[in-house]
């Protein structure tokens, strides 16, 4: 058996084979490789009894769940209205200019992917950013740099 | 239409008092008495439809099945809203002692928090917090089980029904409705749909009496409310307020001096212009709000914030119904080519017929209201949109 083959099986022992597993289970793919690939789909779909079309159906609705490869920490940089107002573009064009990329790009060495997201609930606190599952606020282009590059050392 | 005074209140955040007294004595009454005060106490649900909650959980109760479920909604995703983030960082407590209330009212064994993706710091707090009241209940008797449910970045998986097939896990597509969730719900079960806010009255409500409970707020709006305050501000954060205020008494607590707009609810709530705030009242008599209240000063283009919000809906229209997968995208283009100057001002009042028609056509409630901004920004601040 494959790494993913074993892995996914876990997973379904852990959460169930029902249809509602899904989700805990595509969750989980997340969290411990970041995006959920082709094989890892192949392989839920046979745990779940379910076909792959379904599983790629219902992951590639959710934002949160990603289908290509992502780096090992994604950033997500919050665009809605207030968090705009407040130097969002300024905090993001600092973010490209530390990492090198673009938004929806990932770094080379595969360890930083930038995006936006729609309003993360901070708004009083504004620019918010996550890394992962951890939240930033209060941003500033120097105060995101000084977060980036201690990550860039993790 | 009078309106009430502002005034600010404390029951939200309040510390939590003995959660297994409260329990006992409200497990000691009958089962209906307890509704019909909740429904006197005159609650309507705080994530924005405004359901009576007393009615909801009666319906649930008196719904045929052997098997029910309360969920919790905390997916919290309408742009300028986080309030029920701090209720479950601050008194989480009493969100879960409200579902177990429910879940003894209205008969069911098994209790769900949907926390959105965003909001997964939280988890590990409020998983330790889960498994010592599942112990606490099961110490009283009381048959109840919490658990958590995670979404995954879907701003549609608020929508109750959308949020039912998420757990069911499936796509975040809205349901037709009815049938309701309170017959069938999750897993096709009767099932209550809360939000964190409005689980957290009740818990007010069993504590301090539907007397005292009414006493708050105004005829059509009672109680108190949390405001997600933000933007151009004198005071930003989170405020507990008593429903029924006038929106001039709101500007001239939290504006910066220089408030030309306020977007009331959220990119799914009304944007209204500095003319109309003394008219204007905050509560289910005039705008209703799940807490969303974004301030703008004159500095502000209403452009933006219209270019902002419809960015917002057609990223997040799940697609299944075409007026809203493709009204939204047509707004969108459409406001740009009109600033591009590729159509005419005109242009403009035909997208609102438009938006006008996605308010009927429309499968659920996301396609249902984006008109509400769309039309008040446009017909307030038309020049803006144009030059
Ligand atoms: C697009 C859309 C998003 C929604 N998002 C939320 C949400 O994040 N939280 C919430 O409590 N209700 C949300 N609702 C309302 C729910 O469908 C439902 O009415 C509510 O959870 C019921 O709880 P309440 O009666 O306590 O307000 C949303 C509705 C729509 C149409
Ligand atoms: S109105 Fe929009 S979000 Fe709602 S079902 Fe239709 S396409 Fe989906």
């Amino acid at each position: 058996m494959s790494n993913t083959e074993n892995f996914v099986k876990e997973l379904a022992d852990k959460y169930g084979r029902s249809r509602e597993s899904l989700m805990p289970i595509l969750q989980e793919i997340v969290d411990v490789q970041n995006y959920v690939n082709d094989e890892a789909m192949v392989n839920v779909a046979r745990e779940l009894d379910l076909s792959a079309a379904e599983v790629y159906g219902t992951a590639s609705f959710y934002s949160f769940i990603e289908t290509r490869e992502m780096g090992e920490y994604i950033i997500r940089v919050c665009k809605t209205i207030v968090c705009d107002m407040k130097g969002k573009e300024a905090v993001l064009r600092a973010i490209e200019d530390t990492l090198k990329v673009k938004i929806g790009e990932t770094t080379p060495d595969k360890k930083f992917t930038l995006l936006t997201t729609n309003c993360l609930g901070w708004c009083h606190k504004g620019p918010a950013m996550l890394i992962n599952n951890e939240v930033f606020t209060e941003l500033t282009p120097g105060k995101v740099v000084d977060i980036i590059e201690s990550y860039m050392h993790k | 239409m009078e309106s009430n005074k502002l005034s600010r209140v404390d029951y939200i955040f309040r510390p939590e008092t003995n959660r297994l007294d409260l329990l006992k004595r409200v497990m000691s009454k009958d089962k209906d008495d307890f509704l019909l005060e909740l429904i006197d106490s005159g609650l309507k649900g705080r994530g924005g439809a405004g359901f009576l909650t007393g009615l909801k959980w009666k319906l649930a109760k008196e719904a045929a099945g052997d098997k029910k479920y309360v969920i919790c909604n905390a997916d919290e995703g309408e742009p300028g809203t986080f309030k029920d983030r701090e209720i479950l960082d601050r008194v989480a407590g009493k969100v879960l002692t409200g579902m177990a209330l429910c879940g003894y009212i209205v008969g069911a064994d098994e209790g769900y928090i949907y926390l959105r993706a965003e909001y997964r710091f939280l988890s590990p707090k409020l998983n330790k917090m889960m498994a010592g009241i599942n112990e606490e209940l099961k110490s009283i008797g009381l048959n109840f089980k919490l658990g958590i449910r995670y979404g995954s970045g879907a701003y549609v998986c608020g929508e109750e029904t959308a949020l039912i097939e998420s757990m069911e896990g499936k796509r975040g597509e809205p349901r037709n409705k009815p049938p309701f969730p309170v017959t069938e719900g999750y897993l096709g079960k009767p099932t209550v749909v809360n939000n964190v806010e409005t689980f957290v009255n009740t818990v007010i409500i069993a504590e301090i009496g539907y007397h005292e409970y009414k006493k708050l707020g105004t005829d059509s709006s009672r109680g108190m409310k949390l405001f997600s305050i933000s933007g151009d501000c004198s005071k930003e954060g989170i405020f507990e307020l008593e429903l029924g205020m006038s929106l001039a008494d709101f500007v001239d607590e939290f504006g910066d001096g220089d408030t030309k707009a306020v977007q009331v609810g959220g990119a799914s709530g009304f944007c209204v212009p500095r003319k109309k705030f003394k008219e204007t009242i905050i509560g289910f008599e005039g705008i209703p709000t799940g807490g969303s209240m974004k301030i703008f000063n004159s500095s502000r283009s209403m452009y933006n914030v219209l270019h902002n919000y419809l960015d917002f809906f057609q990223e997040e229209s799940c697609g299944q119904c075409t007026p809203c997968r493709v009204g939204c995208q047509q707004l969108y283009k459409g406001i740009m080519a009109v600033k591009r100057r590729e159509r005419p001002a005109t242009y403009l009042d035909e997208l609102v017929k438009l938006a006008e028609t996605m308010r009927f056509a429309s499968k659920c409630g996301l396609g249902q209201s984006v008109g509400n901004a769309f039309v008040s920004i446009v017909e307030n601040f038309r020049e803006e949109i144009v030059y």
